[in-house]
């Protein structure tokens, strides 16, 4: 069985996020960029199946400008076995991602299909549902934990959920996103490094896939969330009254 | 750190103990009575405390150091006090209990003065203004940064007046195109760092005390830390300094050029002095360029060769983004992974000999990468390390660096520990730690991580409790092997009040002379951070 992963190149989790002056994005010129953590965590999740035996392949997937073929190499360091770049503008909507992972599951046809739950950059959540709707499969968002039976074809999800954990049962070929508590996902070493090098990373473009990026949105502003007001040190009793009474009107 | 207090035969001696010395023992049990002895924090590391001064308590790297509090030094009185007020206000003078023990106490909680009187100055003029009084009045000052010295040098050692910098914290200017900072002593670290940050700056300096250590008091202890690899020590980024004289004179030295060869440059005096020739009051600092790629490996070697091997080739190969070449032992990992919460072996199969984290910071990432990969590529075809990794996001990076900067905390939760800061030629470095251990044998364990880059090493000996015969086995044995590999006793701590009489291991009598005489010719009547630095026989007034 191939399972297919599917990883995006965003700012890195632990940088501080400016927006650009004129207000059209986030600054990402000269800004350190990485492999989604969730997306991390799907692809260890991946090597770990591969590593039980019930997979024979996995394949990292990414759509972007050609920037992303170096978070694919990462990918292929940490163990995939081949890569596939689509080669597209940045920021497209998940319904375009989506159906371009459909057009890349018709080619590939795995088992599986692993996605992080959403992106860090905009926090959409909804690649892997929507991905999941146009293949008409199953799907197990918010993984915390995945068990797969080879035989059964069946693959048993835990869901972190609002309410607590939900276990669902999904036939295969099924989509799973992935949680935080999934799993700690391993460093790249070395000579897994080296080995990524002479792996293969086929490229495809929009054209190539039937794909057109029509969009309905517009981004027309980004700013930056109102700063909180630093907190005032009365200095009496009676001045707190006085502000509580007439500044914040709670009393 | 326990303080004993004599009383009543010796007024105001201080004995400063790891374990009794040799001296005092016979003494210990009948003066039974008449010992005070104060509850420090520290002993409650699990140690039992107990009446006698033979139990286990909390160590320090030294033996005991006898020193008595200096009869010519006048005690506060309610004329000083009113002084104070009149030029600080009421603000400015702290007498509050709870303030003045913490800042009565080091950070390592070794040490502990008796200082009932905190100035907290918030112009130059107010400095000199305290110091000048002080002079007149022949009272004994210390004065006081962040306090995160590790050298006992930043709290009194008796009842000194503490002068606070903390309250002088303004950044008076930042100029983009010199990438000068010019700003007051009191300014914290972490915040110069913040606020370069959103100029597209960094600071040269970088260490774990970032968060509470003062600009101020970093320039005065000429503070090492993880970047000096990269941008060298203060003496080179700090352009120039305001220091206040013991007798009130204000130097103003506060130049931001890059060149100026007029006269003897004095700052550097002042650099690394400790508090003891002047007191700092504002430094202007040459500050680096934002870098955006930083990648950080952390490799593991079969044996100290291959580690400096290493170090040879990174220097070669990139050693124009290299910024930290950081070493571990065996020992050391072991330590980290046993006691520190959240800490991932980056090769879980197996463990290695030697550990070597290297960072590289430049402006192309790709170009960087390119030259890392080309690197460590052709470090694993030379066997020059068994096995690496690579950190893929700031996450993975913090990890690795996590591993090595978390080591000073494992050694505290593991028992007693008895730590040396030492300079020593690289190829030597770690047959000091193989001595050590030889010498040591199974008595306790021996942990050596630091600075390869810099050749300074921070060996550590862990103990599960202190015990007088493993410290009689490493004291003087490791500062004479320094000594005669000539080598620093105290690379980047200083010497404070814990080596205060230990410089004779590192610096020729002839020099030591000469600092008593520039010490004596600044502060003639000592008031500036007495008992320490320099060995108190040579300051005594004639």
């Amino acid at each position: 069985m191939k399972i297919m992963v599917a990883i995006k190149r965003v700012v890195d989790y632990a940088v501080k996020i400016r927006v650009k002056p004129d207000k059209s994005g986030v600054e990402t010129k000269n800004v350190k960029m990485s492999m989604n953590p969730f997306c991390e965590i799907a692809l260890e999740e991946a090597l770990r199946v591969k590593e039980l035996g019930l997979a024979s392949e996995v394949v990292a997937v990414s759509v972007g400008p050609s920037q992303f073929t170096e978070t694919l190499r990462t990918g292929l360091a940490m163990g995939a076995d081949r890569a596939i770049h689509v080669e597209a503008p940045e920021n497209i909507y998940p319904i375009t991602i989506a159906k371009i992972l459909k057009a890349l599951v018709d080619v590939e046809k795995p088992g599986l299909l692993f996605l992080g739950k959403q992106a860090i950059d905009n926090d959409q959540n909804q690649t892997g549902q929507m991905v999941a709707g146009l293949l008409k499969w199953p799907q197990g968002t918010f993984a915390s934990k995945v068990v797969l039976d080879k035989e059964k074809q069946v693959a048993t999800v835990d869901r972190e959920v609002d309410g607590g954990i939900e276990t669902l049962c999904l036939n295969l070929p099924a989509v799973i996103t992935t949680d935080l508590r999934l799993n700690q996902p391993r460093y790249a070493t070395l000579p897994n490094i080296m080995k990524a090098k002479s792996k293969p990373i086929k490229k495809f473009t929009l054209q190539d896939l039937n794909i057109e990026i029509k969009s309905d949105l517009e981004v027309v502003e980004v700013t930056e969330p109102p700063k909180r007001k630093s907190g005032v040190i009365v200095s009496s009793v009676d001045e707190l009254i006085d502000k509580l009474k007439n500044e914040a009107r709670v009393i | 750190m326990r303080r004993i207090m004599v009383t009543p035969h010796k007024q105001g001696c201080r004995y400063y103990f790891n374990q009794p010395s040799v001296l005092i023992k016979p003494y210990i049990g009948n003066f039974q009575q008449a010992f005070q002895t104060f509850k420090h924090p520290s002993v409650s590391l699990g140690m039992h405390q107990r009446n006698r001064c033979r139990s286990q308590y909390r160590c320090f790297a030294s033996q005991a150091t006898i020193i008595q509090r200096r009869s010519d030094f006048s005690t506060i009185s309610s004329e000083d006090l009113s002084y104070f007020k009149n030029i600080l206000g009421e603000r400015g003078v702290v007498q509050d209990e709870e303030t003045l023990d913490a800042v009565n106490t080091d950070w390592m909680r070794k040490y502990k003065g008796t200082s009932k009187l905190m100035l907290q100055p918030r112009t130059a003029e107010e400095v000199s203004q305290i110091l000048k009084y002080c002079n007149s009045r022949s009272l004994a000052v210390v004065p006081q940064g962040g306090n995160t010295g590790l050298v006992g040098g930043s709290v009194p050692a008796f009842d000194e007046v503490i002068v606070s910098l903390s309250h002088m914290s303004k950044i008076i200017s930042f100029d983009k195109v010199s990438s000068v900072l010019v700003c007051e002593a009191g300014c914290i670290l972490e915040n110069l760092i913040t606020f370069l940050d959103n100029q597209g700056f960094i600071m040269p300096l970088d260490l774990g005390a970032k968060g509470s250590c003062q600009i101020g008091g970093n320039v005065s202890t000429n503070a090492g830390g993880l970047r000096l690899l990269r941008y060298g020590s203060l003496h080179g980024s700090v352009l120039g300094l305001e220091v206040v004289l013991a007798n009130g004179t204000v130097l103003d030295m506060l130049s931001t050029l890059r060149k100026d060869n007029t006269g003897y440059d004095l700052k550097h005096l002042f650099i690394g002095s400790e508090g003891s020739l002047g007191i700092v009051t504002k430094v202007s600092i040459l500050t680096p360029p934002k870098l955006s790629s930083v990648n950080v490996c952390f490799l593991a070697c079969k044996d100290y060769e291959s580690c400096l091997k290493l170090l040879l080739e990174a220097r070669r190969k990139v050693g124009e983004i290299l910024s930290a070449f950081e070493f571990l032992d065996h020992d050391a990992m072991d330590l980290v992974l046993k006691h520190l919460e959240g800490v991932r072996n980056p090769f879980p199969s197996s463990m290695h000999n030697f550990y070597v984290l290297i960072e590289t910071m430049g402006s192309n990432e790709s170009y960087d990468r390119e030259k890392l990969d080309a690197f460590l590529l052709h470090s694993m075809e030379n066997d020059l390390m068994s096995d690496g990794v690579v950190a893929q996001d700031i996450t993975q990076a913090s990890s690795c660096w996590h591993i090595r900067e978390g080591i000073p905390e494992a050694l505290m939760k593991a028992g007693g520990v008895y730590k040396y800061d030492l300079s020593i030629p690289v190829e030597k470095m770690y047959d000091l730690v193989e001595e050590m251990r030889v010498r040591l044998d199974a008595s306790a364990k021996v942990v050596a991580y630091g600075h390869l880059g810099d050749g300074n090493l921070h060996l550590n000996i862990s103990t599960p409790q202190y015990d007088d015969n493993i410290l009689a086995q490493i004291e003087p044995f490791v500062y004479e092997w320094t000594s005669k590999h000539k080598g620093s006793i105290s690379a980047e701590h200083g010497l404070g009040l814990m080596k205060a009489n230990k410089i004779h291991y590192t610096k020729s009598s002839e020099t030591v002379q000469l600092m008593a005489t520039i010490k004596k010719q600044l502060d003639p009547n000592g008031i500036l951070n007495p008992y320490k630095v320099l060995p108190s026989s040579l300051l005594t007034k004639n």
